[in-house]
């Protein structure tokens, strides 16, 4: 896949292009459509589906291991091990095993997402009160009824700061996947630095993962206060 | 779904029949052949010093700690007949850190049973509205938080959840051990209130002997090891401790605590005719253990007792209080 002006064309630019000026509007405007536009939405697809995946993950070990203590240590040494692997490194290790593929490109996304989303969790469900979980069951909650109605709303605010983490540095990590795949808008900041760098291009991608990252967790934050309205009750 | 009202609206006799509980791992029991029989509608206080199975004793009943041997029967019925959970959605349970759910407002809190019990949205409306007025909150507290409430009012909503689906059986533990001595006398008073109000078999754990007088239609002493060591009314245990561990239990003062369980309306006074004017006076309504302080710091030997319609009752004399001290 060869999306958009690898290298930029100096013979056809404005005089802002033919100059690498700074940033030239003219050329971002032109390239929106075929290079940058189509580079954001598999950036954010990339994100979503990592996260995702290290979520559902995260979560099913974090339920496993709020019954049973003894999965939580070698859950958390596993993902802080792969956390502490350099991310260059891993893409390399994973190469042999699944190719220059988009499965790549996931499982290392997937992978750092783990350690923080499973420890944000298993801490979320450790901060329910002993006495609610006692008058839940002394009500006559099933254990099904009080995971869902009180462990996880309990939880949330922790595992919400957990997504907040695991979606930004997801969006920053993901820019190298560029370096397996051409995907997401790490291709466009990998064409911009080749050989000559080509400033408009770098300022445009690395931009908009900026933006990315901060609407994401802007958006993140209001869908955090919108589900624990209980949290910003004041005494009167 | 179809409407399921818990275990029923009367209120139901239990009975502890030869109930023992050992814990994993400890040679002693710790609730050791425990038998005893709660009369429906009564409230039984449970009350002994620490490690002596009150609490234990308490949560067989529903089954949050299962007992090894004997049984514990609720209008005849076995708890072990019923689903742990069925069981536990007819008994009204609270404690001592209330344990109200933070993240759901006081109306949820309330609401939790009744919607576990499949009640119509409309049913539970109302029923959470009459609660919240039952226990003493304003109705706008329904749609606050538990983070926003005082630890008396907190109780209040502890005891309406309680409360809401109707239950035949309540389950107290110490659930006036974290308040305030003020707070915890309002909410004692506003307890023994809605237990006229509503009567529920009461079972109430507590390391206060004066909370158990205070509360209890009966109380059952238990020792170190689960070890009943007395169960009968407030008056006969302070009246007749079965040993001297009751006895220190109790308190030297238990004289002046059965004192303090009658209330002047409830005695036969002495005629008021002839008593001397400037004879100190007080409300029928009035205890005879205050009667009997009144006395002492007047320096008088008689009370001249106002009834009700401020009428004159009569007369209680000093020797009539001791007199009525030493019946058995």
């Amino acid at each position: 896949m060869s999306g958009g002006p690898v290298i930029p064309n100096f013979g056809e630019g404005s005089s802002c292009v033919l100059h690498n000026d700074l940033f030239c509007s003219d050329w971002f405007t032109q390239n929106w459509s075929p290079v940058l536009q189509p580079a954001l939405v598999q950036h954010i697809e990339l994100t979503a589906k990592a996260v995702g995946i290290g979520f559902v993950i995260a979560f099913a070990f974090a339920i496993v291991a709020r019954r049973f203590r003894i999965v939580e240590r070698p859950f958390s040494l596993l993902s802080a091990f792969v956390y502490t692997i350099p991310s260059l490194a891993l893409f390399q290790l994973l190469i042999p095993v699944t190719g220059l593929t988009d499965t790549t490109v996931l499982i290392a996304l997937v992978g750092y997402t783990l350690l923080i989303l499973f420890r944000n969790t298993v801490e979320g469900f450790r901060a329910v009160p002993a006495d609610v979980l006692e008058s839940a069951r002394g009500m006559g909650l099933t254990g099904l009824q009080t995971l869902w109605r009180i462990e996880l709303p309990l939880a949330l605010p922790s595992i919400m700061a957990g997504v907040r983490i695991a979606v930004v540095s997801t969006i920053s990590l993901a820019t190298i996947a560029a370096f397996v795949r051409p995907v997401g808008l790490g291709h466009p900041i990998f064409d911009a630095i080749q050989d000559n760098i080509f400033k408009t291009e770098l300022f445009a991608a690395g931009g908009l993962a900026v933006a990315l990252a901060i609407g994401c967790d802007a958006i993140l934050v209001a869908a955090q206060r919108g589900l624990t309205p209980w949290t910003r009750a004041k005494r009167s | 779904m179809a409407e399921r009202r818990a275990a029923g609206a009367a209120a139901a006799e239990i009975v502890f029949d030869h109930v023992t509980k050992f814990y994993p791992g400890r040679q002693a029991a710790a609730v050791n052949d425990l038998s005893l029989t709660i009369p429906a509608g009564d409230i039984c206080v449970l009350v002994g010093p620490s490690g002596a199975g009150k609490t234990t004793a308490m949560k067989l009943v529903n089954r949050l700690i299962d007992f090894d041997e004997g049984d514990i029967r609720i209008d005849g019925r076995s708890v072990r007949e019923l689903d742990a959970v069925e069981l536990r959605r007819g008994i009204g349970y609270v404690i001592q850190q209330i344990g109200l759910f933070p993240h759901m407002t006081v109306g949820d809190n309330v609401a939790v049973v009744p919607k576990l019990l499949g009640w119509q949205k409309q049913r539970i409306r109302a029923r959470v509205a009459e609660l919240i007025a039952l226990v003493g909150l304003e109705p706008g507290d329904a749609d606050r938080y538990p983070s926003q409430l005082s630890g008396g009012q907190r109780q209040r909503v502890g005891l309406a959840r309680a409360l809401a689906a109707d239950p035949a059986v309540m389950l107290m533990d110490e659930p006036f051990g974290a308040l305030d001595p003020i707070t915890r006398d309002r909410l004692q008073n506003e307890l023994l209130r809605l237990h006229d109000l509503e009567r529920k078999t009461i079972v109430f754990v507590t390391h206060d002997i004066d909370e158990a007088i205070k509360l209890g239609d009966r109380i059952a002493i238990l020792r170190e090891g689960g070890v009943l060591a007395q169960y009968d009314t407030p008056d006969a245990i302070l009246a007749t401790p079965a040993d001297d561990f009751v006895a220190r239990f109790v308190g030297a003062d238990r004289g002046l605590k059965r004192l303090a369980l009658r209330k002047l309306a409830e005695i036969e006074l002495e005629s008021p005719n002839g008593v001397p004017p400037g004879t100190p006076y007080t409300s029928a309504q009035t205890t005879l253990r205050d009667a009997l302080s009144l006395m002492l710091t007047e320096g008088a030997d008689r009370l001249v007792v106002v009834d009700d319609d401020g009428g004159n009752a009569g007369v209680l004399t000093i020797h009539q209080v001791s007199r009525l001290l030493s019946e058995r």
